[in-house]
């Protein structure tokens, strides 16, 4: 006799930003146990490395903190950190996930309480703020940070070799013997919340990014504004520390263009006139250049926009940039661009450039399973990539934090819904 | 029945180290007479056992915890039916005052006391479970309304659907194509509404209501009691969540009679070439014949975009589209599409692009300087400003103008009101802007309204692909919500609480204030002029407690009876300039978390400092001002979010309303002849903590020059 397959009331959220986050809070809430996987050793993805959002200038950590707090008050989620699908078969209702973690090296006895870290001998540098500082090989990714454990970087860290964090930890909490470990689950749906990675400024040849230290990403600028960012909150020069007087936002850096990302990546536009105003409120006599293309500020954005242009020290340029370069003797950066509207070509002196680069997929084809489709730019190709699967927020196409959260809010019900539909047949 | 309390010190994380345990001991023992005191080097280890054993077999009902922030280990000092208070000594103060000072030890002597007499106050909250319908009520029949259904539908809810017009299908039925929603971007879609209008009106469990309007709501979240008026006859039925997505209407064409529309035949909007695509031909108004040339106006005229307030991120795809239609019927036409900013976000981009590879299409930034009729109604055009050289002149069959997309909200009578049969009144209050939404990124879907959720065009301007998306999330929120309420459990943003007020009416001198202050209009008026609260609408803010004159409104674990004895616990040291006593009511969203960074990041604040954590600023009532007065405190700082037009407050009006009542806290002041000084509002955003010591430290500063409370030891 054949058995009729289970239908389990569970559903895997891969990836634990601010998408995967509110999938799993709202299907949680709303009756069904989650289990989120995330590939950091920390929630919150992409969000937890901004200052602010755009348009009310409003800290990430205040929605993420009410966030985190309905995690923890929430017995129907569970998650690892530091773990990643390996493989997923089965159908709506039934699936089979593999999920494999990376060891942490710290246990569930870890009180935050940082004796580890002033013991070790290894300095590694920040991912966190892209590379702009260091931490040592035992970290707490940030002060908010959650879960609020440590880590260990096992790309240096030489593990028994030293293991003085061992002997520093009152609570036993450190184990330099974890290995990974493959676990699997039986799901009823899965949605696919894998977010994305900044592009690689450096494959922009004629912005200078990776040449001169003063171009920058915006990704790096907010952790520049950020106060528990790299210089506590200073925007200066990350050549010589000097203050910032003058900025240049280059809009469309490797996008819109055929030899880097062929689409708009949403936000940048948004991003740049909200950077703009970290870089006003800290020097009232510096000066700000937006180069764009065409400034992307849809819907009531148009509103934010111009309260943001009405400040007479932003200007606004439409042209694309040539080339930066940068003035040997004042190490000031030229940026070289052709004005469309006065139909002349601009060298522009700034202290600081910020290039607006795009969004990437996350999404890794290899990784999952289940003829998954994507398009073109490696972004899941429709909301329902495979029956029982569901993509939300940037796993889907670029898009902002408002968007999002609504993508993945939708993705929440229709995973219940699949659940639904398998237990009635 | 007689609470047994246990109070359980922890000595981890340099609390021991930096504190004389013994002490704290005593607060608990010798002050309190508590029962049962336990220290541990790490109850969130295996000594949490000793705590459950307590429960179990010493009866313990009640725990205090002076330990970590509750914030943390939520999990681990979670014990069923137990009521357990977090004494925050670590993040708030070892790892934020200097180790073994006398300061630092009184402070967390003090939060002990405020702790333990807190555990005395309060009882755990018996919810309200009495609302338990299980239908959600969708108003709007569009593609946002539809999506809800479905989806409410499917997951095994019943589903009342009201649309004002004789057909479902809103604007997606007019449309004649839609532009691309998936990839490759590259040609325009057929709209499949009718494939939605088919399954909802085939679903068993969804009544679908057309020509019809919603006559009155009532009632709260669980049980809402709604009339709908159809066919002439009134119908009343029980649901419990409602889902408004009643879309949006065109902008007053009057608003563009500077450029024609109205006078000149051939100017017409977006929303006029749709249908004429829809009927399959696409021709000049005046005379009928085919359209060979069109201009598509995205944008205003230099310093005005008045005109185009709305719907600008929709316009230009929709511009795309229609020259599409244009180019694609008449092959040798010529199509101009005149914007400031071609809005094609995120992948649209291909979309745009597959449109300027048609050589029929011109694009140009343009500012619209003057529109007039040629000879035939031809419209001629005067733009400055472009991209094809300055100033030009161009003269089109036709002259698309894009429709503004208007909120609903903004014209209820028109587009069908809730009429909600609330004190506070019958509509939705709205953003700036006049559309129903939250005004949290974060939180979309709220509205001012406990258990009415918005979707669709009437939350923003959005397009056919986001709105189907919008209806399927608001119908989650509204499921979530039926859920929640039917066990007695507050939603959003105090998910899983299960107090709500209670009214001491004996006293209430029906002054109104409480009902017209709560921001979510959960409290009606009773015939006997009291306040009349249906549980399920509030949202435990305490804003109500807060705005009581006579203080009549308390929940079982939230008072203002505990916060002033929690006040009153408090050991104020006499006359000593050394030693001030700052009270800080602190927002427990931004205000409590940032402290707790201060503390993580081991940044030093005084500790002259008690931190009482609040639901929201605007539940503070003036009355504990003056309690802290009397009893000898220095200084009274009230830590939360900023009020004002991008207010961060998740209750709306916190600090708004704590700002308006200030002006009586200082007439409190000036009657105990204090100086206005000692009472100050700091605002405070979740990421400063780096400020947080810096704010104290002046505030202590200016108390310290304007000299100790005389108040003191009396």
């Amino acid at each position: 006799m054949e058995t009729v397959p289970s239908v389990y009331r569970t559903i895997l959220v891969v990836g634990g930003g601010i998408a995967g986050i509110t999938a799993a809070l709202e299907a949680a809430e709303a009756g069904y146990e989650v289990f989120l996987v995330e590939k950091e050793p920390y929630l919150g993805g992409r969000v937890a490395q901004l200052n602010k959002y755009f348009p009310k200038l409003c800290p990430p950590y205040c929605g993420l903190e009410i966030n985190f707090q309905r995690m923890k008050k929430n017995p129907q989620i569970r998650f690892a950190t530091l773990a990643e699908v390996e493989s997923i078969s089965g159908g709506p209702g039934n699936f089979d996930v593999t999920i494999k973690q990376h060891p942490r090296y710290i246990n569930d006895r870890c009180t935050a309480c940082n004796a580890c870290v002033p013991v070790c001998p290894v300095d590694r540098p920040n991912a966190f703020n892209f590379g702009m500082d260091t931490t040592k090989a035992v970290y707490l990714p940030h002060e908010m940070a959650f879960p609020m454990k440590y880590v260990i970087d096992d790309s240096v860290c030489t593990l028994t070799e030293c293991a003085k964090c061992v002997e520093a930890c009152e609570y036993d909490a450190i184990d330099l013997n974890m290995v990974s470990k493959t676990f699997d689950l039986k799901v009823g749906a899965i949605i696919m919340a894998t977010g994305w990675m900044p592009y690689d400024a450096t494959r922009i040849d004629n912005l200078g990014f990776g040449r001169y230290s003063d171009v920058i990403t915006n990704v790096m600028m907010e952790r520049l504004a950020a106060p528990n960012g790299p210089t506590k909150g200073k925007i200066v020069r990350p050549s010589d520390g000097k203050p910032v007087n003058s900025v240049a936002f280059i809009q469309c850096a490797g996008q819109r263009d055929e030899t880097h990302l062929g689409y708009c990546s949403g936000i940048c536009c948004l991003a740049s006139l909200k950077q703009a105003t970290y870089v006003r409120e800290r020097n009232p006599d510096s000066h700000v250049s937006i180069f764009y293309i065409d400034l992307r500020t849809p819907g009531t954005y148009k509103f934010f926009s111009k309260k943001i242009l009405s400040d007479p020290n932003i200007s606004t340029l439409k042209g694309k940039v040539a080339r930066i370069i940068e003035d040997p003797t004042t190490k000031e950066l030229i940026v070289e661009a052709e004005d469309i509207l006065l139909a002349e070509i601009l060298r522009v002196k700034v202290d600081l450039v910020v290039l607006a680069t795009g969004m990437v997929s996350s999404a890794e084809e290899k990784k999952t399973a289940a003829d998954l489709q994507y398009d073109k730019d490696h972004f899941l190709l429709t909301e329902q990539p495979a029956p029982g699967i569901f993509a939300a927020g940037c796993a889907r196409g670029p898009v902002d934090v408002a968007t999002a959260v609504q993508d993945a809010t939708a993705a929440a019900l229709k995973s219940m819904r699949t659940i639904q539909t398998a237990a009635r047949r | 029945m007689e609470k047994k309390i246990g109070v359980y010190i922890c000595s981890g994380c340099d609390i021991g180290t930096c504190l004389d345990s013994g002490k704290l001991i005593d607060v608990a023992t010798t002050e309190n007479n508590i029962p049962i005191v336990r220290t541990s080097p790490a109850f969130c280890l295996e000594d949490a056992q000793m705590i459950k054993d307590d429960i179990e077999r010493e009866g313990v009902d009640t725990v205090v915890i002076a330990a970590c922030s509750p914030r943390v280990n939520t999990d681990v000092f979670g014990f069923k039916g137990t009521f357990v208070e977090r004494v925050n000594i670590r993040e708030q103060v070892v790892w934020s005052h200097p180790a073994n000072h006398p300061e630092t030890q009184s402070m967390a002597e003090d939060y002990l006391r405020m702790g333990i007499v807190r555990a005395q106050k309060a009882t755990p909250p018996t919810p309200f479970t009495e609302a338990n319908e299980r239908t959600v009520l969708i108003v709007g029949g569009g593609a946002a309304g539809l999506a809800a259904a479905i989806d409410s539908a499917g997951t095994g809810f019943d589903v009342v659907l009201v649309e004002k017009s004789a057909k479902l299908g809103g604007y997606a039925a007019r449309l004649h194509m839609q532009f691309p929603k998936r990839s490759p971007y590259d040609g325009l879609e057929p709209v499949d509404i009718h494939s939605k209008i088919h399954e909802v009106e085939s679903l068993s469990n969804v009544r679908v209501f057309t020509e019809a309007e919603v006559a009155g709501i009532s009632g709260q979240p669980g049980h809402f009691e709604v009339t709908i008026r159809h066919g002439g006859a009134e119908e009343r039925m029980a649901v419990g969540a409602i889902v408004m997505a009643t879309g949006w209407t065109e902008a007053d064409p009057a608003i563009f009679s500077s450029y024609g529309l109205g006078s000149y035949p051939n100017v017409v909007t977006s929303i006029t070439l749709e249908e004429m695509a829809s009927r399959g031909e696409i021709v000049r108004p005046s005379d009928g014949q085919p359209v060979r040339s069109a201009a598509f106006v995205l944008c205003d005229g230099p310093g005005d975009d008045s005109h185009f307030a709305y719907g600008g991120n929709v316009s230009s795809l929709v511009a795309l589209k229609q020259a599409m239609y244009i180019r694609e019927r008449l092959p040798d036409s010529i199509v101009y599409i005149l914007y400031k900013d071609m809005q094609t976000p995120g992948q649209y981009e291909y979309f745009y692009k597959r449109v300027q590879k048609d050589e029929g299409v011109l694009f140009s930034q343009g500012e619209i300087r003057s529109v007039a009729e040629g000879p035939e109604h031809k419209v001629l055009l005067e733009v400055d400003n472009t991209l094809m050289g300055g100033a030009i002149r161009m003269e089109v069959d036709i002259l698309v103008l894009s429709a503004g997309m208007v909120p609903a909200t903004l014209d209820p009578e028109a587009s069908g009101s809730l009429n909600l049969q609330f004190l506070q009144g019958k509509d939705l209050p709205t953003t700036k802007f006049g559309f129903a939404d939250s005004h949290f990124i974060c939180f979309p879907y709220e509205t001012r309204r406990t258990g009415i959720y918005s979707a669709g065009a009437v939350r923003q301007a959005m397009d056919l692909a986001a709105s189907a998306q919008d209806g399927t999330a608001a119908a989650l929120k509204a499921i979530q919500c039926i859920e929640k309420s039917s066990a007695g459990v507050a939603v959003h943003p105090r998910v899983g609480d299960l107090s709500y007020p209670s009214f001491f009416m004996q006293r209430c001198t029906s002054c109104g204030r409480c009902s017209q202050e709560c921001p979510f209009g959960a409290l009606e008026v009773d015939d006997n002029q009291h306040p009349s609260l249906d549980p399920n609408r509030c949202r435990r803010c305490g804003i109500c407690m807060g705005a009581c004159p006579v203080q009549i409104i308390s929940f079982d674990d939230y008072s203002v009876d505990m916060i002033s004895s929690m006040i009153k616990a408090v050991e104020i040291p006499e006359d000593d300039e050394e030693k001030p006593r700052i009270l800080v009511f602190a927002c427990e969203n931004d205000a409590y978390p940032a402290l707790d960074m201060a503390g993580i990041s081991r940044l030093n604040y005084p500790a002259s400092v008690r931190v009482i954590p609040v639901r929201c600023l605007g539940s503070v009532n003036s009355i504990l001002i003056a309690d802290a007065m009397s009893r000898g405190f220095d200084g009274v700082a009230l830590m939360g979010c900023k009020p004002g037009e991008d207010y961060q407050c998740h209750f709306i009006r916190g600090s708004e309303l704590l700002e308006n009542r200030m002006e009586n806290i200082k007439e409190t002041l000036d009657r105990l002849a204090l100086e206005a000084e000692r009472v100050k509002v700091m605002e405070v955003e979740i990421s400063d903590s780096d400020k947080i010591p810096g704010m104290l430290e002046e505030f202590v500063e200016t108390v310290r020059e304007v000299g100790l409370n005389p108040f003191k030891g009396f």
